[in-house]
């Protein structure tokens, strides 16, 4: 059995987001296993990015759950009894069940610890590379510094939580390799490193899912291996999981445990890389095939 | 054209100019020779019947077209300056100019006084000292809210109003002392700043700049006819005057000037106001400059710049901004009961959209975020509207009708589109980052957002 099977951190049922007549999402259902790398694939429009959005709260969901597990596998057995509940968490015992279809999109991330970025970079670019990643350390600050009453007044708790997180960015920034530009706006910084550190600030949230849109468009070879690094240890040195959105397939072959893939908002394919590579349907809709020739392409397949 | 030959010495296209010119001279006549030329005056039996004055007319078209002449000659008619790097005031320099300048101001009206005497300082100590003062602390309670978390509030003067009737009203209803009543106002404005945010804020950029718009103007109208709270247009008189710690500033035996054994006079409350505004300002400076540096003034300038990633990285905006709204309005809650205390009087007049826009103009002129911006805006705009009053040699030239103030909208329009020219984010368009690992590097204007909402 595999992980996502055995050890998941996601569940997804019956996700369905309508924009008016447009279905965008029908009734998609997968789960990301604690520790894998996840890698969400579908060509243009196949509403990868609306998957993400329905996650991380910025889109209420149609029709749908969507379960995040903190703590131990044995909550699972509770959504049924969280679900009939009207809150958005369920806690038993020090592990909790969080149900992010209720929630509204900051709190996703504060509460539920899942980080996202984006399709096109959101980076703050009138600020510095530091204070890009120390406003992702807002809430924390914020409760050190007693809602800016203690901060005004100069209290050293604040000063010291306060160094605490430049020690997290820098931290961060050697990661990525932009240790040296710490001082420099983010919108100067060339396109590649904007990536990284959009996925540097995301991961200062402390998230136990790191959700990736497209993390190397637009990336050359060699940032693009520099990535790969960068996303295996942040699984295993940070123990975050990655949800991610890929065109490029040899980054997806490369690094994925689980693929999951969409077209026109149904699931078509679900499996490791290589079962997905096989798949007739994924071959069909990356090619653009119509029907009735994919039950052509199975059976050549299968021969 | 001598753009194209930077090598050569410039020579001047005469033919051009001089076709320019004409062209000028006809436009300004199309345009002055109605508005400037003919003036429409009632007679003793109101009747209206047309005057004409053509020397006014043709000063001003001779400065245009001469102006134009000249600009063509020695400014346009040039290759092309390279372009400076932006003002930027280096953190050493504001290092030493701050202590100066703050130095400056407290030494002010001291020196006013032993220049001038008691009579001729008070003047300089009331008009210019208190007037430029209020401006820039209200320009610095404003920046918090436009220029760091990028919301574009032109009702701003709302919460000066609602600082202002707050301090009158309480003072005279209830014998509030005023430094009872001077964080009252503040709580009270800020508290109507969160009224007014929670519906508004889910609006962005010009939709939410009508908005706050409208609410100046509801506050102003309330004030205008709920007569039997404000006295409408009549507006509220005899409003007590701040005391020096229970000592009030009157010729009485238990006033200022008797307790320290001093000959009465009017200046020591001017001085005493003068210094009571400049703790005030210093106090929202000093306040902003912290919060600039706590993780909430990032969090305003990072909603600035982008919202959708503050949401992403767990930031509740609406509280955020509501945050923004509060201290911003706070702080114009504290000027307003200073006006108020300072005025003894106050009614709707004083509450126009005109003032928003005068404080908006002295954010945005000064550069939006920055406080030595709005200092500079503030002393050039309302400095500059007093000293017009000044300007009586003017009548000499244009007859002693001329009355410079009138033309006080037109200079303030003139600045206006003059920094949009040439320093389109403000004086000083660099942005001091709050925190920095090696060096603290300013970061250009052209990189920072202004804000969408
Ligand atoms: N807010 C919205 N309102 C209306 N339609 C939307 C909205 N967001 C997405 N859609 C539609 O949903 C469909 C899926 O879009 P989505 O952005 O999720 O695709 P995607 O898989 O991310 O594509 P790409 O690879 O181009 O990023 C598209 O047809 C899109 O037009
Ligand atoms: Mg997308």
């Amino acid at each position: 059995m595999s992980r996502w099977q055995t050890q998941p951190l996601l569940e997804v049922e019956h996700l369905t987001m309508r924009f008016g007549g447009l279905v965008a999402i029908n009734d998609l259902s997968f789960t990301v296993g604690q520790g894998d790398i996840t890698a969400l694939i579908g060509p243009n429009g196949a509403g990868k990015t609306t998957v993400f959005n329905c996650i991380t709260g910025f889109y209420k969901p149609t029709e749908g759950r969507i379960a995040l597990r903190h703590g131990e596998q044995s909550i699972w057995q509770e959504l049924p009894r969280a679900t009939q509940a009207s809150g958005r968490k369920w806690a038993k015992g020090g592990s909790s069940l969080w149900l992010l279809e209720r929630m509204p999109d900051f709190e996703v991330s504060a509460h539920a610890k899942v980080a996202r970025t984006f399709q096109n970079i959101r980076l703050f670019q009138g600020m510095t590379v530091l204070e890009n990643l120390l406003v992702a350390q807002h809430n924390p600050l914020m409760l050190a510094s007693g809602w800016s009453v203690l901060g005004i007044l100069g209290f050293s708790g604040y000063k010291k939580s306060e160094k605490a997180s430049i020690e997290k960015a820098t931290y961060w920034l050697d990661k990525i390799g932009l240790i040296d530009r710490a001082d420099d706006p983010a919108g100067d910084l060339p396109y590649g490193a904007q990536r990284r550190l959009e996925i540097a600030r995301a991961m200062c949230t402390d998230p136990v899912l790191l959700c990736l849109d497209e993390p190397a468009a637009g990336l050359n070879p060699r940032e693009s291996l520099e990535l790969n690094t960068l996303l295996r240890s942040i699984r295993t040195d940070e123990g975050t999981s990655v949800l991610l959105i890929e065109h490029d397939m040899s980054v997806v072959m490369e690094i994925s445990d689980h693929v999951v893939v969409l077209d026109y908002g149904t699931k078509i394919s679900d499996g490791s890389p290589s079962e997905v590579k096989a798949d007739p349907k994924v071959i069909a809709a990356y090619l653009g095939v119509e029907d009735d020739e994919v039950e052509e392409i199975e059976a050549e397949v299968a021969s | 054209m001598s753009h194209d030959a930077p090598a050569a010495a410039p020579s001047i296209d005469w033919s051009r100019t001089l076709k320019d010119a004409v062209i000028t001279g006809l436009i300004a006549t199309a345009i002055l020779g109605p508005f400037i030329g003919l003036v429409t005056v009632q007679d003793m039996e109101h009747r209206l019947i047309l005057q004409t004055r053509w020397p006014l007319f043709l000063a001003l078209l001779a400065i245009l077209v001469v102006g134009r002449l000249l600009l063509q000659i020695f400014v346009w008619g040039r290759p092309a300056k390279p372009k400076r790097a932006p003002l930027a005031l280096p953190p050493s320099v504001e290092r030493i100019a701050a202590p100066f300048f703050i130095g400056l101001l407290f030494v002010f009206p001291i020196s006013v006084l032993f220049a001038l005497g008691p009579q001729g300082s008070i003047k300089w100590i009331d008009n210019y000292g208190i007037q430029i003062l209020i401006y820039i602390m209200l320009g610095w309670g404003l920046n918090i809210v436009v220029g760091l978390a990028g919301l574009l509030d032109l009702g701003y003067v709302a919460f000066y109003a609602v600082g202002a009737y707050s301090y009158a009203l309480l003072a005279k209803t209830f014998g509030l002392s005023f430094w009872v009543l001077l964080p009252l106002a503040g709580i009270l404005a800020s508290f109507w700043g969160i009224i007014l945010g929670f519906p508004v804020l889910r609006l962005r950029g010009d939709y939410l700049a009508i908005v706050t718009l409208a609410f100046g103007e509801i506050i102003r109208l309330i004030l205008i006819n709920w007569v039997d709270f404000t006295s409408g247009y009549a507006g509220i008189s005899g409003i007590p005057r701040p005391t020096l710690f229970g000592i009030p500033f009157n010729a009485s035996d238990n006033g200022f000037a008797a307790t320290f054994g001093l000959e009465f006079s009017p200046i020591h409350r001017t001085i005493f106001l003068y210094y009571l505004i400049l703790a005030l300002a210093l106090l929202t400076a000093f306040v902003t400059t912290k919060l600039r540096r706590l993780p909430i003034g990032r969090a305003w300038e990072a909603l600035r710049e982008d919202e959708i990633a503050c949401r992403s990285l767990g930031i509740n905006t609406t509280t955020t901004k509501l945050t923004a709204f509060a201290t911003g309005a706070m702080f114009a809650g504290f000027a307003g009961s200073f006006f108020a205390a300072r005025q003894g009087f106050i009614s709707p007049e004083s509450f126009t959209f005109m003032e928003s826009a005068n404080i908006l103009a002295i954010v945005v002129l000064g550069g939006m975020g920055s406080l030595w911006g709005v200092v500079i805006a503030a002393v050039a705009l309302v400095g500059g509207f007093e000293l017009m009053r000044e300007m009586d040699f003017l009548k000499l030239i244009f007859g002693t009708d001329f009355d410079p103030t009138q033309y006080r909208t037109l200079l303030f329009g003139a600045a206006m589109v003059g920094i949009m020219l040439w320093k389109p984010r403000g004086l000083i368009s660099t942005r001091e980052p709050t925190a920095f690992l090696k060096e603290r590097k300013a970061v250009s204007g052209s990189l920072v957002t202004e804000g969408h909402g």
